[in-house]
């Protein structure tokens, strides 16, 4: 509530709406008799300075009727919005109680009445019921019910298929319960702000049936009556029917925008997305020698810093491995390094060149160009990053004629071409299929193949077969590893998975809060790693060979949150070496013949990991 | 808090020539065809197979989240009547298994036998059992690390008092470094309480650590099961041999045929 109200949006909506509801309760209570009081000889007059809005036709007040039928209006608006919440709510949740069958058929029922018209709806009601108050009023509940039906029935239906419903139901939980308990309080927050809207609406609606003279009838007066009372003699006292007309639109405008400001207030809204570059520090002269140079990378979002400083280099046909945990900032890294990371995410480097060339400044089209080209980029899950409205082989041959001017027709016979060297069987046909029609592990080799139509330098790969199965994994890691040997591409693979990575790539780094804490050739990282991490992280994933009478090793705690990363070590908290330096100072990557670890302690010998626990 | 309190009746298991199918008949597949699979009395029966092979299925089918269409799942030898909750589950994703609304003490409790009484304390047992402080029992699940709130999971299975848990693939989401809690934790549980468990899972080698018999699933079918040191020693089947030499070496050598994405086993 309170994010709510620091909008302006949100605060003057707030007060507008606490306005109109105070006036709703007070106006009817104070002015009633000045507003009902005949005065013969005040007949249809216009604006004075004694009555604002003029007098009608019996010489009355216009300004305080409009004020006292604020109660009314309000009153049966909101009656009017509660009526059709309810019915919309038993209707929409009745099929969770009910069961399958009856279920349906209620749904089915609530399907035609979305398909007419609120409007018409109320009429139609309102005929049928007859004019007058009562009539109205449950003409435009009936009429808001079937909408606000359909809306529970899609929010109930998406919470209802989580799983933690069905583990309320394994536990036993009744219909009821599950409604009630676990549903209901799930799905409130859109409820409430379409409830509110709802009461704008309901109050337009209440004003145009009393307007047509179906709704309240004399001598009760809403502003819908007024409305249409004042408009009889418009040409003569304009103001007796502006008055009304305002308050209208003024209640109507409250509801409105307090149910906007709610559904903002309820989704955090992020910042519109857009690419941003930062500023150069200085002019370093780069290396010719390696495809990527990273130098203390840095990347941050408000309020956090997830990636810390981050220095690597990857050689000319080099496979270089990033191990970490979840938050640890390896993807990051990698989007960062293909200029994925967009607003309000800010990349800071000292160092940042691809193939000799400084990615910080210069033109960003020249730069996509050449990251478009010579950068391959497969993600973790293959379905998402597959347009799956557009065949394969169509989406490959984009990459050639956006990048590389080729032809349709070329870039299509490179597309099946491409599809071949990733070993996708019968290219031909594959290519006019669409990404549904493959299986898991195709959809990844299509996507590998994707990045082979240019001539990669570097393939990025963050968890790429996290979502496939191991057997699957194989032919993908091996297939990477093919394409290196055959276009002598370099590789950077980023993965929670110590063991791929170890199998896969030339040296790892070990990444931990943001930062690289060890980085070591991948043959010697089973004997030769230094940092208590990477030796816990070693020892705590069981492999075909761990003692199944031992308990596993286990990394107490729990992994950092970015947003209160400690001074000194970050692993400190969990390390069994940690000593009060490890608390106060932070240690550097330090560089020992081509290995680097970042560890007061490296190389003391410990039982790492606690058994136990 | 004493452990015997939480003793439970060891409970066999059985499914009987259990089919799933989905869809209506022109379209339906079979996510599980004709398994037949025991988990004997107080022993943990680990399930691998890859994503799609009818691992869940037959989890939600045993505890009534999916209707058989075919064959019978039983307790004891008697069919399962799933108002007694004797079966209970633990999910995979630790994030959307528990409800966001609840505090973790009513999320246990919920699951707790309504003839059961002095709840609170019994919450705060379960909670020590699975290594929680009992001031968790106040917090909300977005309070919890991934890993605390599997165990907040299992607790909450035991709350039931089941004879039998079934783990769906309940490290698959959590980091390397807090898996090994939540495995060491279910060996521990087992061994103290002798409990029956179907453990699921895609990771063989999470699987043989924690099982006595492991059963490997593939298109829906049990091609093999028996006792792990067996099924690892020797398997029979060319779908598991397969899994054990992708299991031991993730990126090896081996040629699976370069253009097949499946494997030349069962087709």
């Amino acid at each position: 509530m309170k994010r709510i109200l620091r909008t302006p949006l949100g605060l003057s909506a707030a007060v507008l709406l606490l306005a109109v509801l105070v006036l709703a309760v007070i106006a009817p209570l104070v002015w009633t008799d000045q507003a009902n009081a005949v005065d013969t000889a005040q007949i249809s007059r216009g604006s004075t300075a004694e009555h604002w809005m003029g007098t009608d036709n019996l010489g009355r007040d216009v300004f305080l009727r409009v004020l006292v039928a604020t109660g009314l209006s309000v009153r049966l608006a909101l009656l009017a919005t509660a009526i059709g919440v309810l019915a919309g709510l038993v209707l929409g949740a009745v099929p969770v109680v009910l069961g399958r069958r009856a279920g349906r058929v209620v749904t089915a029922v609530v399907n035609i009445a979305v398909a007419f018209p609120a409007l018409l709806l109320a009429l139609f009601f309102a005929v049928v019921i007859g004019p007058g108050t009562t009539g109205s009023l449950l003409a435009i509940g009936f009429a808001t019910a079937p909408g606000f039906a359909r809306l529970v029935q899609t929010l109930v239906a998406k919470v209802a298929g989580l799983d933690y419903v069905a583990a309320a139901r394994v536990a036993g939980a009744g219909r009821i319960r599950l409604l009630v308990r676990h549903i209901l309080p799930n799905v409130a927050e859109p409820l409430v702000i379409n409830a509110t809207m709802a009461a704008g609406a309901a109050l337009l609606a209440f004003a145009g049936l009393s307007f047509l003279g179906l709704g309240v009838q004399p001598p009760e007066y809403d502003w819908g009556r007024l409305l249409g009372e004042g408009l009889q003699g418009i040409y003569l006292r304009p103001a007796a029917a502006i008055a009304p007309g305002v308050a209208v639109v003024v209640a109507g405008l409250a509801f409105h925008l307090f149910g906007e400001a709610l559904s903002k207030g309820f989704t955090r809204h992020t910042a519109p997305v857009k690419l941003r570059r930062t500023e150069a520090a200085s002019a370093v002269p780069t290396d010719d020698d390696a495809v990527l140079v990273v130098e203390d990378l840095r990347v941050a979002f408000p309020g956090v810093t997830p990636v810390r400083g981050v220095s690597f280099t990857v050689g000319q046909g080099e496979a270089v491995g990033i191990v970490g945990e979840s938050g640890s900032g390896k993807s990051l890294t990698a989007l960062a390094v293909a200029r994925l990371i967009e607003h309000p995410g800010q990349v800071d480097a000292q160092r940042l060149t691809f193939q000799g060339r400084d990615l910080r400044n210069g033109d960003d089209r020249v730069h996509r160009r050449l990251l478009g080209t010579s950068l391959a980029m497969v993600f973790q899950d293959p379905m998402t990053s597959l347009n799956p409205a557009m065949r394969i082989g169509r989406q490959l041959a984009e990459v050639a004629e956006q990048h590389q001017g080729a032809s349709r027709k070329q870039a299509w016979q490179r597309a099946v071409d491409r599809l071949r060297a990733v070993r996708i069987p019968d290219p031909e046909r594959r290519a006019r299929q669409y990404p549904h029609e493959f299986s898991g592990g195709m959809r990844q080799r299509a996507m590998i193949g994707m990045g082979l139509m240019g001539k990669p330098a570097l393939i990025i790969a963050d968890e790429p077969t996290t979502a496939l199965d191991v057997t699957v994994q194989r032919q993908v890691l091996r297939l990477l590893r093919t394409i290196r040997a055959a276009d002598g591409a370099a590789l950077l693979l980023i993965s929670h998975d110590i063991t791929v990575v170890s199998q896969v790539c030339d040296r790892v780094l070990v990444m931990y809060a943001g930062r690289v804490v060890e980085d070591l050739p991948a043959d010697e990282l089973h004997t030769a790693a230094r940092h208590p991490y990477t030796r816990a992280l070693l020892a705590a994933v069981p492999d075909m060979t761990t003692d199944r009478d031992l308990p596993l090793a286990v990394i107490p705690g729990r992994p950092v949150d970015a947003a209160q990363v400690p001074t000194g070590c970050a692993y400190a908290p969990r390390c069994p070496l940690a000593t009060e330096r490890c608390v106060t100072a932070h240690p550097p990557l330090e560089t020992d013949n081509g290995r680097r670890v970042a560890c007061w302690h490296a190389d003391v010998p410990v039982q790492v990991g606690d058994r136990g626990e | 808090m004493s452990l015997s309190r939480w003793v439970i009746v060891v409970s066999e298991l059985t499914f009987e020539d259990v089919t799933v199918r989905f869809g209506t008949r022109g379209h339906a597949t079979t996510a599980a065809d004709g398994v037949h699979l025991t988990v004997p009395h107080g022993s943990i029966v680990g399930l691998v197979g890859e994503s799609g092979s009818g691992k869940s299925t037959l989890a939600r089918a045993a505890v009534g989240l999916v209707p058989v269409s075919g064959g019978r799942i039983l307790l004891d030898g008697q069919p399962i009547d799933h108002r007694a909750r004797r079966l209970q589950m633990v999910f995979q994703d630790p994030h959307s298994a528990l409800d966001p609304r609840m505090t973790i003490g009513e999320s246990i409790a919920e699951a707790l036998p309504r003839r059961a009484r002095d709840r609170r304390d019994r919450v705060a047992a379960l909670l020590d059992l699975v290594g929680l402080p009992a001031e968790c029992a106040r917090q909300y699940p977005a309070q919890l690390s991934g890993g605390q709130r599997q165990r907040v999971g299992l607790a909450r299975a035991l709350a039931g008092e089941p004879d039998v848990i079934i783990a769906d693939e309940i490290t698959s989401a959590l980091d390397v470094s807090i898996q090994g809690t939540v495995l060491n934790l279910v060996r521990d549980l087992q061994r103290r309480m002798r409990l029956s468990m179907l453990f699921i899972s895609h990771n063989l080698a999470v699987v043989r650590y924690v099982s006595d018999f492991i059963a490997v699933m593939y298109h829906g079918r049990i091609v093999e099961h028996g006792p792990a040191d067996q099924v690892l020693a020797d398997p029979q089947d060319p779908y598991t041999r397969e899994l054990l030499a992708a299991a031991a070496d993730p990126a090896g050598q081996l040629d699976l045929g370069e253009t097949s994405d499946t494997t030349p086993a069962h087709r």
